[in-house]
Formats: structure tokens, sequence, C-alpha cells
């Protein structure tokens, strides 16, 4: 597992800097370095959050993730623990939610 | 005779009728603008009113004065938009408008429903916003006779229209208080979804200790589920709990209702549109100006003034046959009160955002500190006068360059605001 996160460049929280090298692999080892393992569910979000970011530019609010995909708010944060905006960022390889400032 | 139709009478659709009457022969178009509201507010007081830096009635306007002549002005609610058949529906006598093309301008709006509770018994009691006159107006009059106690701004979701106001608030708040020999009454409590108050890295850097020095204190990465008026709670998703006195909501935002209705928006109502030539992505004769698109910047008026050349030129462009050239590049000022006379302005582009860990700051510099007076000038005169006198009007901004086809992509600098005047 720690092998394939060798050659990837994070910042210092721990988010990938380089949201087009990710892979599902790195996802799930991102996950298990974060002390998760990624069931289906997770992969709904994840998947929804990589087309999101693909087609947009930008990752997905938990709000478009909740009404566009069957997974439901308090699933989402049952799901991704310490805060799912956060977590499922991370984890599907994309930089921290921020603001405009 | 052809026509164009304008949704919307606010900072975007009244800049736009104003320099596109100009633009068209009018023998050739029939110009029509539509908007449910005969009043138009200025935003930016909404921030000023409850710290009794802006009276009501400075901030209001009648909207038919703004409106240019040789253009049909219309007071209705939209029904229905039919972008496959070019085809509007007004709630007022059921009129139907053919269009040639359409602008959206339709802005968005708080959504307080959108929080389990917030409109439950404590809304407009001691839950309060300040994104509406009527809000705003309404925790002026709460404050005038607060005794203090722990004060909670919370913003409910993002993207919020002037992502920056909610901070503002809190600043002006601390300032407020301070004043009035009462800010050791009140606790300041600023809760966001968001991984803090500042999240880009040159912002927290420069600004990270502002919060703490000024005494509030900050709950990140709080996403409200509920609020509890009976008890005086909010309660976040992952079950936090925040008490408050007062709240100050900044509930979700969304776009007009119409959109939803024309199932042309996203699950906030914002319509897809193209970031650089702001045309609808879906439909080749629809523009959509302002707060009502789905741009990756910020929902203000200042985005709206940097935008509007682009736009047009690129809607003639289009009736003309040719090539859209003119790019939008995301350019917005923001000019930030912190309480105490004091102030900053940031300036930032598109290029500042997307890319995480990539993004240079969008502040510019150190910021100045503005004097008393200067403060005066620019917050109550200046600022004001100039939007109800120039910008609305469609007139170009003197000391603003119009031209934000931005030479290169420079990385953003902090202007300060002498430079700037």
């Amino acid at each position: 597992m720690s092998d394939i996160l060798s050659t990837v460049q994070f910042d210092s929280e721990g988010f990938m800097t380089n949201a087009k090298a990710w892979t599902p692999e790195i996802g799930k080892a991102i996950a298990a370095r974060e002390g998760m393992e990624l069931t289906d569910r997770h992969w709904v979000v994840i998947n929804y959050a990589r087309s999101e970011f693909d087609s947009k530019g930008q990752p997905p609010t938990l709000r478009a993730i909740t009404k566009n995909t069957d997974v439901g708010t308090k699933e989402i944060y049952a799901l991704f623990p310490g805060g799912p905006a956060k977590m499922a960022a991370k984890v599907a390889g994309l930089g921290k939610p921020t603001g405009c400032i | 005779m052809k026509t164009l139709l304008i949704l919307g009478a606010g900072t975007a659709g009244t800049m736009f009728a104003n320099k596109i009457i100009r633009k068209l022969d009018r023998h050739e178009w029939k110009i029509i603008l539509v908007d449910k509201d005969e009043t138009h507010y200025y935003q930016p007081g909404y921030l000023f009113l409850p710290f009794e830096i802006n009276k009501p009635e400075e901030i209001i306007r009648p909207k038919r004065k703004f409106v240019p002549a040789g253009v049909e002005f219309v007071l209705s609610d939209i029904e229905q938009i039919e972008p496959g058949a070019n085809k509007v529906t007004l709630t007022k006598d059921n009129r139907v408008i053919q269009y040639d093309y359409l602008i959206i301008a339709t802005g968005t709006d708080i959504r307080p429903e959108q929080v389990e509770g917030m409109l439950g018994g404590g809304w407009q009691q001691n839950i309060f916003d300040f994104y509406t006159f009527d809000g705003a107006n309404k925790l002026t009059n709460f404050l005038k006779t607060w005794k203090g106690g722990r004060m909670v701004v919370n913003v409910a979701e993002v993207p919020v229209k002037c992502p920056v106001a909610p901070l503002e608030f809190v600043f002006l708040a601390d300032w407020y208080f301070t004043r009035r020999g009462m800010r050791d009454k009140v606790e300041i409590i600023y809760s966001t979804p968001l991984p803090g108050a500042f999240t880009k890295p040159v912002a927290t850097t420069l600004l990270g200790n502002i919060l703490e020095e000024k005494g509030i204190h900050v709950e990140a990465e709080f996403n409200i589920g509920e609020v509890n008026s009976s008890n005086n709670v909010i309660r976040s998703w992952d079950d936090r709990e925040i008490p408050y006195d007062l709240l100050v909501a900044i509930p979700t935002n969304m776009g007009d209702p119409v959109i939803e209705r024309s199932g042309m928006g996203d699950e906030l109502n914002y319509i897809a549109t193209n970031k650089h030539t702001l045309q609808s992505e879906q439909w080749e004769n629809i523009w959509v100006l302002g707060d009502a698109a789905n741009l990756p910047t910020s929902k203000a008026g200042a985005v709206v003034h940097y935008q509007m050349d682009a736009a047009i030129e690129n809607l003639l462009a289009h009736m003309g046959g040719r090539e859209l050239k003119a790019s939008f590049d995301g350019h917005a000022n923001c000019f930030i009160e912190s309480g105490f006379n004091k102030g900053l302005l940031l300036d930032f582009n598109y290029d500042v955002e997307p890319l995480p860990g990539l993004f240079p700051l969008p502040v510019v510099g150190p910021f100045k500190l503005l004097g008393e007076s200067m403060f005066n000038h620019w917050g109550k005169l200046a600022f004001g006068w100039m939007y109800w006198h120039i910008m609305l009007k469609g007139i170009d901004v003197p000391f603003l360059p119009n031209d934000f086809s931005m030479t290169g992509k420079n990385a953003p600098k902090l202007v300060n605001l002498n430079q700037t005047l």
C-alpha cells in the first residue's frame, strides 16, 4: 500500500497536489492511510466527485453529491468521518475545499 | 422586428440594458426587461444597515429610474422559460414573449427553509439574516436594544453571495459593540462549513490572525443540519452543537425558482455557463449574467461589472454570425470592511482558483489601513454614489479599467485603495 503512495505528491495535509495523477488504486491507498476501508457506497461518492471534477474543474458540494447520487447526508457523514467534503476530496485525489479567500 | 428579452433588473440586468441599448439598431430590435420587484436595492448596503452605517432609505431606488428610454420594462414574475421554444411566459396576464435572444440575470437569493428548523419559532425573533432588505432592517432593530450574549454568525453552505460579507459582518460587529461600550458582553462566533475563515494560503498567512486578535472564535467545518429554536442551539450533521443567543444566519443561497421550474439549473438552480464567453452551455441564444450563472467566481456586483463587456461583445458577435472572441477571466475586486474604519481590497481572477495546492493567493500585497476620512468617503459616498450614478447606468467607471482581458495571467497583487483612487 505504502509503495503506491511513495510516488504521489501530497501537500502538508495529505491532499494530492496533482488531481490528474489519481487512480482508483491510489484512492484505496489514501483511504487505508486514513483508516478507511472503501465500500461500494464510498465509491458512489468518489466516482461522482471525480466525474464532476473532470467536467467542471472543481469538486462537487455536499448538496450536489446528496442530490445527484443516492447517498443521503446522514450516510455520507457515516461513510467519511472527519467531514465528508474534506475526506471525500482527499480520497478522490482532489484538493482541499476552499472558499474565495 | 427581433426581440431581446432580459430577465432580471438587478445589478446585471440593469447594467446590461443600459449598455446594449447603445449597441443595437432600435428599428431592428425590441428590448424587454422583466423584474418582479419595483425597487432596486443597493445590496452592499445590507451589510451596513445593522451597524447603522447606512440608513434604509439610502440603499433603495425605484428600478424604473434606471431603465433606459427605448426599453420596455415589465413588472411581473416569470412563470416559465422554455428555451427549446424560445419562449418565456410571465405571470402577469399570462403574457407570452417569443424571443430571439435571452439574457438571464435572475440572481440568487437566500433559502432559509433549506435548513431544518431555521424558519421555526426563532426566525426574526433571535434569528436574522442580513441578505435581504427586510432581514437586515429587522436585525438593525434587534441590535439597537440587545443587551449582549453569544452571537453566532453561521454560513450554512457555500457558495454564498458576496462570500466575504459574513466575515465582514463579524469584523463590523466587533467594532460596533466596542463603540457601544458592550464588547465585553458579546461573544462572537463565526461558524463556516469550510476548513477555516480563510482557506487560501496567502490569505491565511496574511489575515489568519485577524479573527484571533479581534477575539472572534471560529468553528470550522461546521455543516449545519438543524436549528433548534426552542433550545437556541444549532447542530451540525456530525452532531456538534453551538448554542446561541443571537443567530445571524447566512442560509443556503439558490438561484431563482423559475430556473428550477424550467429545468435549466444545477442542484442550486444555477445555469451552466461558459466561464469565458458567458454564453449558456446548452442554448446558443442565451447569455447568463451575474449570480444566476454557475461560474467558479464570486457572486458579486464587482464580477458583473467586469464580465459585462465580454458578454456584450460576444452577444453582438453571435448576432452577426461571428466567432466569440471576448473572454472573461473571472476578474473581481472585493473591498473588505475590517472594522474600526479600516479595510482592504482584494483583486483576483479565475487563475487563482481551481487547482488545489497551486493557486497563488487572491490577496494582493500587504494591505493598507485606510484613514477614517477615506473610509467614510469610499464606504458612504464614493462607492454608493458610483453604483447608482455610473455602474447601473452602464457608464464605464473612471478608475477601474474595463479592459479586464488581463494582459497575461499576472499573479494577483494586493492593491491599496489610495493607489487605486
